[in-house]
Order: C-alpha cells, then sequence, then structure tokens
C-alpha cells in the first residue's frame, strides 16, 4: 500500500453527499443498515428527513429508489459492492431498463479492504455493472477526485450510474488546481521522452496510487514508467487509450478487481477493435477469490502494490531485453 | 385539484371490462402469445381502479397531482393496455402491435417506450419495491396522490415482497394501496401446491397492513375497498393490502382455473369462442 495515508473515497463521498445535499434538495439517500460503514450517515444526521434507513433488505432498497427517482427525487442508495451486485436483477430491471435516475454507491472496493474477507468485497462490480444498458460506472483514485466525480453524478450525469469507493484511505494524487475532466482519462506520470522499449500504466481507484509510487520507485532507478488514471469506466475513453497505446510498446492495467470485465477488459477492447496491436498486460484478481488478511499483503499477493508493479515493470523490460 | 371522473354505474363498470375481457382476447390472438389467465383475473379490478378510483387519468390527459399505478405482476399487461386504449392514452389499433417489433406494448411493462406503465416489470417481486419509492416521494412532498400497485399471488412467493411489505407500515404509507389478485395459478401449477402462501391475510395483517378481504370479480365490492383504503389515508398510518379473491382466465369457460391458459394466446376458433361467450354473458 502507498505510504501516505489521506482519506477514503466512501469518507470523501459521505462528505461531498452532505455538503451536496444543502443546495440540491432533490437528493436523498438510503442505506441498508450499513449507513456507519458507507459514510451515508454523514447526509443522515444532516438531513434526517431525506434519509430512509432500509434495513438489511438491498432489493427492496434498490426497488425503493427507482419509485423516489420517478418522481423527481435523485436517490443516492449504499451498501457494499457485494451486495448491490447481489441484487443483479433488480438493478437490471427496477434501474437500469427503466432508465431511473439512481446512483447507486458501492463501498469496500476489492481485496484492498482487508480482514474481513471474500464474501464483503466487490470484486466483480465493475463487471457487471458495465453490462447493464445506459448504466455509467464510476470510481475515483482519491478524495478530491470522488468529489469531482460528486458534483458531476449531481449536476451533469442523467441516468443510472454506479459509484465505486474504498474502504481504505488512499493518498492524495489529484494535482492541486488541475481541471477534472468528465470521462477522460487523466496523466499523473509522463512518458520518457528517450526512445527504447516504453510501458504506459493504466490504473484506476486505489490502485492508481500504487502505480503512481511504483513509478517513482522505478525513476529512481533510471526506468519510466507513464502513469494515468482511469476514473470512468464506462463511458471508457478509448480516444485517450488509443494515443497512450500509439506511443507505448506495452500497456500495464492495474486494479483490485477481477481482470475479468474491469479495467483491463476495457482497455483490450479498445485495442483489440482499433486494430491497435501494443501489448497488453492485466494486473488484478486472477480468476480468483479474496481472502482474509491486512490489505497491503492482499496486494502484495495479487501483484497490484507499489513493489509488485514495479517488480512487474523490471521483469518486462528484461525479457524485452532478451528478445 | 384534479377533475373527478364522471361517476360510473355498477353494470356502467361491468359492461366496459366485458368489453376490455374482448379486447384482450383480440390482442393476444394477434400476437400469438402472451398471457390471458392473469390478464382475465385482473380486469375487473383494473376498470374499476382507473374508471372509477383513480383521480387525474380520465380523458386521455394526465393531471400533475394525479394517482399513479404500478403493475408489478407484468404478464397481466395486456388487461392494463386495453384500459390505456379505452381510456384514450393509447390508440385501440395500437392493441395490435403487441409485442411485435418496434412496438410501445412490449411484452412486458417498459417505461421507457410507455412512460404510462411508470414501471418496468416483469421480473416478478419488483414492482412493489417502486410503488413504494413512489408513494415516498409523493408524500414528501406533500401531495395527495396515491399509489396502487398490483401483485399476483404465485408473485409473493419472491423474498422481495415481503422486503416492502415489512418497509411500508414502517414508512407509514398510507397513501400506497396494494391489490392482490389471488388467482390460484401460477405455470407450474395452483399456487398452493407450488408453494403454500396462506394465512395470507394474516401474513399482511402481521406485518403491519389494513387487510380487505373481497371478491375480485364484484364490482361493487371492488369499489367500496378502494373508496375504505381512500378515506383511510389520512386516518390511518397503514398501508392497504386488498386481497382480491379471483379466477384465472375469468370470463371465459374454457380457460378459467385452467393453468394451461397462464401463458398461451388463442387461437383463431379459440378466441371466436371466447368473444361470443363474453359478448352473451354481458349481454345476459
Amino acid at each position: 500500500m502507498a505510504s501516505v495515508a489521506a482519506k477514503a473515497t466512501r469518507q470523501a463521498f459521505g462528505e461531498a453527499l452532505a455538503k451536496l445535499g444543502e443546495k440540491h434538495p432533490e437528493i436523498v439517500v438510503l442505506d441498508a443498515d450499513l449507513a456507519k460503514s458507507t459514510k451515508s450517515e454523514i447526509f443522515a444526521k444532516k438531513f434526517p428527513n431525506r434519509f430512509f434507513e432500509m434495513g438489511i433488505a438491498e432489493a427492496n432498497m434498490i426497488g425503493t429508489a427507482a419509485g423516489l427517482a420517478f418522481t423527481g427525487k435523485l436517490p443516492f442508495l449504499c451498501s457494499f459492492g457485494c451486495f448491490l451486485t447481489g441484487r443483479y436483477d433488480t438493478i437490471r430491471l427496477s434501474v437500469a431498463y427503466a432508465q431511473a435516475n439512481v446512483r447507486l454507491v458501492g463501498t469496500h472496493a476489492g481485496v484492498g479492504i482487508g480482514d474481513d474477507g471474500h464474501s464483503q468485497m466487490g470484486l466483480e462490480d465493475i463487471a457487471l455493472m458495465r453490462a447493464l444498458p445506459t448504466m455509467g460506472v464510476f470510481q475515483p483514485m482519491d478524495a478530491l477526485e470522488t468529489e469531482h466525480i460528486m458534483n458531476y453524478l449531481v449536476k451533469e450525469w442523467k441516468g443510472p450510474a454506479y459509484l465505486r469507493l474504498t474502504r481504505q484511505n488512499v493518498p492524495d494524487l489529484f494535482p492541486a488546481g488541475a481541471k477534472f475532466e468528465p470521462l477522460k482519462l487523466m496523466n499523473l506520470r509522463k512518458p520518457a521522452h528517450k526512445g527504447g522499449f516504453k510501458i504506459a500504466c493504466i490504473a484506476t481507484g486505489a490502485t492508481t496510487a500504487e502505480a503512481v509510487q511504483a513509478s517513482d520507485q522505478l525513476a529512481s532507478q533510471g526506468v519510466a514508467l507513464s502513469v494515468w488514471n482511469a476514473h470512468s469506466l464506462k463511458p471508457f475513453d478509448s480516444e485517450t487509450t488509443l494515443k497512450i497505446a500509439a506511443d507505448a510498446n506495452l500497456i500495464l492495467t492495474v486494479e483490485d478487481h477481477t481482470v475479468i470485465g474491469g479495467l483491463g477488459t476495457c482497455v483490450a477492447e479498445t485495442l483489440a477493435e482499433a486494430g491497435q496491436k501494443t501489448q497488453l498486460v492485466k494486473l488484478g484478481v486472477q480468476d480468483t477469490f479474496g481472502e482474509s488478511g491486512e490489505g497491503f499483503e492482499l496486494y502484495e499477493k495479487h501483484g497490484i502494490s507499489a513493489a509488485e508493479i514495479a517488480k512487474k515493470v523490471n521483469q518486462l523490460l528484461r525479457s524485452e531485453g532478451k528478445n | 385539484m384534479v377533475e373527478c371522473v364522471p361517476i360510473m354505474t355498477d353494470q356502467e363498470l361491468a359492461s366496459v371490462a366485458a368489453e376490455l375481457r374482448i379486447w384482450i382476447i383480440e390482442m393476444l390472438t394477434e400476437a400469438k402469445s402472451g398471457h390471458p389467465g392473469g390478464s382475465l383475473s385482473a380486469i375487473d379490478i383494473l376498470t374499476v381502479l382507473w374508471f372509477a378510483e383513480m383521480k387525474g387519468v380520465s380523458g386521455g390527459k394526465l393531471a400533475s397531482d394525479r394517482d399513479h399505478f404500478v403493475l408489478s405482476k407484468g404478464h397481466g399487461v395486456p388487461a392494463l393496455y386495453a384500459v390505456l386504449a379505452k381510456l384514450g392514452f393509447i390508440r385501440p389499433e395500437e392493441l395490435k402491435t403487441l409485442r411485435k417489433i418496434g412496438s410501445r406494448l412490449q411484452g412486458h411493462p417498459d417505461r421507457v417506450r410507455l412512460p404510462i406503465v411508470e414501471a418496468s416489470t416483469g421480473s416478478l417481486g419488483q414492482g412493489l419495491s417502486v410503488a413504494q419509492g413512489m408513494a415516498m416521494g409523493l408524500k414528501m412532498e406533500g401531495k395527495s396522490s396515491r399509489v396502487y400497485c398490483l401483485v399476483g399471488d404465485g408473485e409473493v412467493q419472491e423474498g422481495q415482497i415481503w422486503e416492502a411489505a415489512m418497509s411500508a407500515p414502517k414508512f407509514q404509507l398510507s397513501n400506497l394501496c396494494v391489490i392482490l389478485d389471488q388467482n390460484n395459478g401460477q405455470i407450474d401449477g395452483h399456487v398452493n401446491e407450488v408453494m403454500p402462501i396462506e394465512p395470507i391475510a394474516n401474513k399482511w395483517e402481521a406485518f403491519g397492513w389494513n387487510v380487505i378481504d373481497i371478491n375480485g370479480h364484484k364490482i361493487s365490492e371492488i369499489k367500496s375497498a378502494f373508496e375504505k383504503s381512500r378515506a383511510a389515508q389520512n386516518s390511518s398510518k397503514k398501508p392497504t393490502l386488498i386481497l382480491a379473491r379471483t379466477v384465472k382466465g375469468k370470463g371465459v369457460s374454457f380457460m378459467e382455473n385452467n393453468i394451461g391458459w397462464h401463458g398461451v394466446a388463442p387461437k383463431a376458433d379459440e378466441c371466436a369462442r371466447a368473444i361470443d361467450e363474453i359478448r352473451k354473458a354481458s349481454r345476459g
């Protein structure tokens, strides 16, 4: 895990929601007995009449949110990501097919949550949500980007959207004063100017910090690794991806999610459909289950920690050198 | 205030229901697929609801403070399309497009193509939660509008129904009225053989609902149940469940209580026989 622990994106979400609630009376919030964990309780305390505690009954919460949306409200419904996707049929029909203006907020993304183990980890939520027509899928890398995405989801986005958030703290990465460009990849570490075998890294969520830290470690060894952050998995910024691919020999994707259907798949689809032959290596949870342990241990184990990413880059460069 | 719908007598409502039964049979025959059994069991309820009970939905126009309806048992949608056509919200000719490519009249309700159906349903168990959310939203706005929701008796085997049954009393949704179309039939057999739901009235009562038990084909009983529920909106905090005892395939002798007619469309000769029967019964 990256060393500088600033804030969990769930915390930044809770704060942004309570702030947005002031100027947006249409916002209502629903939770299923996890308000303390999802941080929707910040809104609940400030606007008790616009908060609905639905108990441990996620499907009913999802359908109820759709109904509230049909009366002109902007509902944010909150739970762990895995418990929301567990009620996929209700999301599919009552929300997505009906194009209900609902924000589904899934916290506790990935193996990064640590000790609670597989049953509480959102590991396939991006893949499932991406598969639903009209559903936007967003994942911030840090607190400030969470705030930007929240503004976007309240003021601009229409229709259903899924927001994926971390349990654990993540360091501040969004450059101070930088402009938030919705739906676009953001460059955080520049590519090398010189020739040679170029690797570009695209990361999302908590793993973006790991990629940035890996890039900084590699830079001190004289190795360049450009890093891009993807806050929108759907719509996915294929235009920038293809530009990155045109300038790189290999793209490395990093995500705390299964490599089936997540960020790596977004990039694979983009490259293949454009006939772009840049090699792709997908780091993430490799079609396996999560388990209990410290978050940083699991990041090491699944090869998505800064050290493991740096190791992977060196290994790729070495094998390229041998060819 | 919304305009009141023109007052219709029980007999006039019964004759509208008979005409809509014919439309249901005709549109299903034309579509060559669909669900006659549960459409015919629900049509008397829907006729009274839309022609005598709901406010702000008359004359092909929707008032802003109107009442709302969600068809949770989405497969019964031919009955709703017939009602909407009779009320002028869709053209009667459009009924022929049911289940055909490009039609707004999807096999199950689709609120994007046809907004007046309010909720997209067809995966059973979901519509009641949506209706609840609408009732909550309207209540927050201080509106007196009511939300009606028709659920099937097989549908209450779904767990999500009981999640909503538990939450609507918590939120004191006396503006929510659920009608349970108890026709005792589902695809694999009789409801109480497939998965018993009894004692169903006691269950809803225990969850905190006002339960009104009626014959779901008797216009006067349906009317009075709706009146009681509306009258209780301000005096009671409880939502209402109208337990409507119905007959699957009601009005067509060879379809009545015959599970085989749950999801099979009539052929041309069956259509003619069915219409003939409905006409004769209506005249008699």
